[in-house]
C-alpha cells in the first residue's frame, strides 16, 4: 500500500536540566548529564535517590493560554504544553486565537504512563477518606484522564481530528508519534502533534523502585548513574519531562514552504505476547528482531544503509538482549555496525516522555551533524563489546555529518515493541 | 469585613476563573457570572469552594443556586458571615 509522506516539521521539548530545545541540544553536544540527588525519593526511603527533571516553564499568565485555563492543569499537561508550544512554533506556526475557526486537519496524540497519579494521591485518596467529596471541585477528571494534554492541546490549537491519549509503559513516546504518523498515513490528518509527557512523581516511581529495577549503587554520584551499557549498569535512574512534534504531510509542509527535519520512512509496532522469554517485563526477542525487520522490510533500504541508532538501552540487564537482537538483525550488514547509544545516559529514563525525548534526540543529532557521548559507557559490558565492538558506542561526541538514516526503538511493560525508521531531509 | 472587603476579596477569586481580562473593562457589581464575565459554568463550583476558603463559610447547593451576579455572591457571603 502506498501511503503518504510524513515529515518533522517542529520539535519541543522539556527535559531534565534542559528547559527548551537549544539547552537540550547544547546539553546532548557536551554530553551533560541532568541527573541529580532527590530529597524527595530519599525522604520516602527509595533504593534509588537521583533522578532527572525536567520542569514547566510556560507563562501561564500569556492570555491564550490563561484562555484556556492551563493554570488550572496539573504538571503532566503544563509539561506536555510547554513543549507543544515550543515545537509549534518551531514548525512556523501561530497559536490561534480562541475565535479561530477549528482545524479540522490537525490532530493530537499524547501519551503519558501515569498521568495524574500525584492527583490521586494528594488529593482524591485523601478527600474520599475524609468524607470530603464535594470539595474536590471540577478539575479532577480532566487532571486525571490519561487523554487531559490532548484535550488541552486540542483546545489551544484548535486541532479538531484526531485527539487522543495513548499508553503502551515505556513504548508510550514513540507509539505515540507512530500513531499520529499513521493517522496522517491514512488521511485521518494531515498535521499531527504528538509526544509524551511524563511528571514527577514518586507515587509513580515507587513501584519501579520496589521492583528493584532503578539504579541503587550510584546515588553518590548522580552523573555517574545512569549507565546503559556498562559492566556496572544497576538498573534506570527515573527521569521526567515531554518530548512533542508536529509531524505533517510532506504536501502540507512543502505546500506552505516549512522547515523539513525528516522523513519518518517507516515504523512497526508489536508485542512478544508474554511468550518465549517474554514476559510482562522482558522482551520476547522473536517479537523484537521481528519488529525491527518489519521496520526495515517495508523500505527499499538495506542493513548496510543505517548510520544510527537511539536505542531504548535503559541500563538493566535488557541492555544486552537489545544490542544482540539489533545485531541479529543487521548481521549481514558489511560495514561496521552503526554508533549505537542511550540518550537515557543524559537524561535517565523518562518513561512514557523517554520514546518522544529520544526521538527528538534523533532529529536534533542528524541535524547538527553529531551523535552523542553515551555517558558512563567507557566501562562496556563485555558481552556488548563482544557482540557489536567498542567503535559502535560512542563515549565522546563524534562530530559527523555522514548519518543519513536512523532507528529509534522503545520497549514497554507488557512485551511492547516499537521501532521508528528516520532519514535526515537532504 | 463590610461589604467593599468582601467585593473586592470575591473579585480576586473570580479573576482566576475568567478565561479573558477584557470582560472587566466593562463588570460590574450587577454582572452575571456567567453570561457576562463568561465564565466556565463547570468553574461555580470551584468558586464556591474557593469562596467557602477564604471567608470560612459553608455554603448550600440552594445558597449556590441563588448566586448569578458578583453583588449575590457578596450578599450571600455577607448574610453567611453573621
Amino acid at each position: 500500500m502506498d501511503r503518504r509522506r510524513v515529515v518533522i516539521t517542529g520539535i519541543g521539548v522539556v527535559a531534565p536540566d534542559s528547559p527548551d530545545v537549544p539547552t537540550f541540544l547544547a546539553n546532548l553536544k557536551e554530553g551533560n548529564s541532568g541527573i541529580h540527588f532527590c530529597p524527595e525519593m530519599a525522604e520516602a526511603g527509595f533504593d534509588c535517590q537521583v533522578c532527572g527533571r525536567g520542569e514547566q516553564n510556560i507563562n501561564l499568565a500569556d492570555p491564550i493560554l490563561k484562555y484556556h485555563e492551563l493554570h488550572l492543569a496539573n504538571d503532566f499537561i503544563q509539561l506536555a504544553s510547554t513543549a507543544a508550544l515550543e515545537a509549534w512554533y518551531d514548525a512556523g506556526l501561530q497559536v490561534p486565537n480562541p475565535d479561530a475557526e477549528i482545524d479540522y486537519r490537525t490532530g493530537v496524540v499524547i501519551g503519558g504512563i501515569a498521568p495524574g497519579i500525584d492527583t490521586v494521591a494528594k488529593k482524591i485518596v485523601p478527600m474520599v477518606k475524609g468524607k470530603k467529596v464535594r470539595r474536590l471541585g471540577s478539575l479532577i477528571i480532566p487532571n486525571i484522564m490519561p487523554s487531559g494534554a490532548s484535550a488541552y492541546l486540542s483546545s489551544i490549537f484548535a486541532a479538531g481530528a484526531y485527539s487522543v491519549s495513548l499508553n503502551s509503559a515505556c513504548s508510550t513516546g514513540l507509539d505515540s508519534i507512530l500513531n499520529g504518523a499513521v493517522s496522517i498515513w491514512f488521511g485521518w490528518a494531515d498535521r499531527m502533534i504528538v509526544g509524551a509527557s511524563e511528571s514527577h512523581s514518586v507515587h509513580n516511581l515507587a513501584g519501579f523502585d520496589a521492583m528493584r529495577l532503578m539504579n541503587k549503587h550510584w546515588n553518590h554520584e548522580p552523573a555517574a548513574a545512569s549507565r546503559p551499557m556498562s559492566q556496572q549498569a544497576n538498573g534506570f535512574v527515573p527521569g521526567s519531562g515531554a518530548g512533542v512534534l508536529v509531524l505533517e504531510s510532506l504536501e502540507l509542509a512543502q505546500a506552505r514552504g516549512a522547515k523539513i527535519y525528516g522523513e519518518i520512512v517507516s515504523s512497526f509496532v508489536n508485542c512478544g505476547a508474554q511468550r518465549q522469554g517474554g514476559s510482562m517485563t522482558f522482551p520476547n526477542k522473536e517479537a523484537v528482531i521481528k519488529a525491527i525487520e518489519q521496520t526495515l522490510d517495508y523500505t527499499s533500504y538495506t542493513v548496510d544503509d543505517i548510520d544510527y541508532i537511539n536505542g531504548h538501552l535503559s541500563a538493566t540487564i535488557a541492555d544486552e538482549l537489545e544490542i544482540a537482537n539489533w545485531q541479529h538483525v543487521l548481521r549481514d550488514r558489511v560495514k561496521p555496525f552503526p554508533y549505537i547509544n542511550s540518550t537515557k545516559s543524559l537524561i535517565g529514563h523518562c518513561l512514557g516522555a523517554a520514546g518522544a525525548l529520544e526521538t527528538i534526540a534523533m532529529v536534533l543529532q542528524l541535524k547538527h551533524n553529531f551523535i552523542h557521548a553515551s555517558r558512563n559507557a567507557e566501562n562496556l559490558n563485555p558481552a556488548i563489546e563482544g557482540l557489536i565492538g567498542r567503535a559502535a558506542v560512542p563515549t565522546q561526541r563524534i562530530d559527523t555529518d555522514e548519518p543519513k538514516l536512523a532507528m529509534k526503538a522503545s520497549f514497554g511493560f507488557g512485551d511492547v515493541n516499537s521501532v521508528l525508521m528516520y532519514k535526515k531531509w537532504a | 469585613m463590610d461589604k467593599e472587603n468582601i467585593y473586592q476579596e470575591v473579585v480576586t477569586i473570580l479573576k482566576k476563573y475568567t478565561r479573558t481580562n477584557t470582560v472587566w473593562e466593562t463588570a460590574s457589581a450587577s454582572s452575571s457570572i456567567l453570561s457576562d464575565l463568561k465564565i466556565n459554568s463547570a468553574r461555580l463550583v470551584d468558586i464556591m469552594l474557593d469562596l467557602e476558603d477564604t471567608f470560612d463559610v459553608e455554603i448550600d447547593d440552594e445558597t449556590m443556586d441563588g448566586i448569578i451576579t458578583i453583588q449575590d455572591a457578596v450578599d450571600a457571603i455577607d448574610k453567611l458571615k453573621v
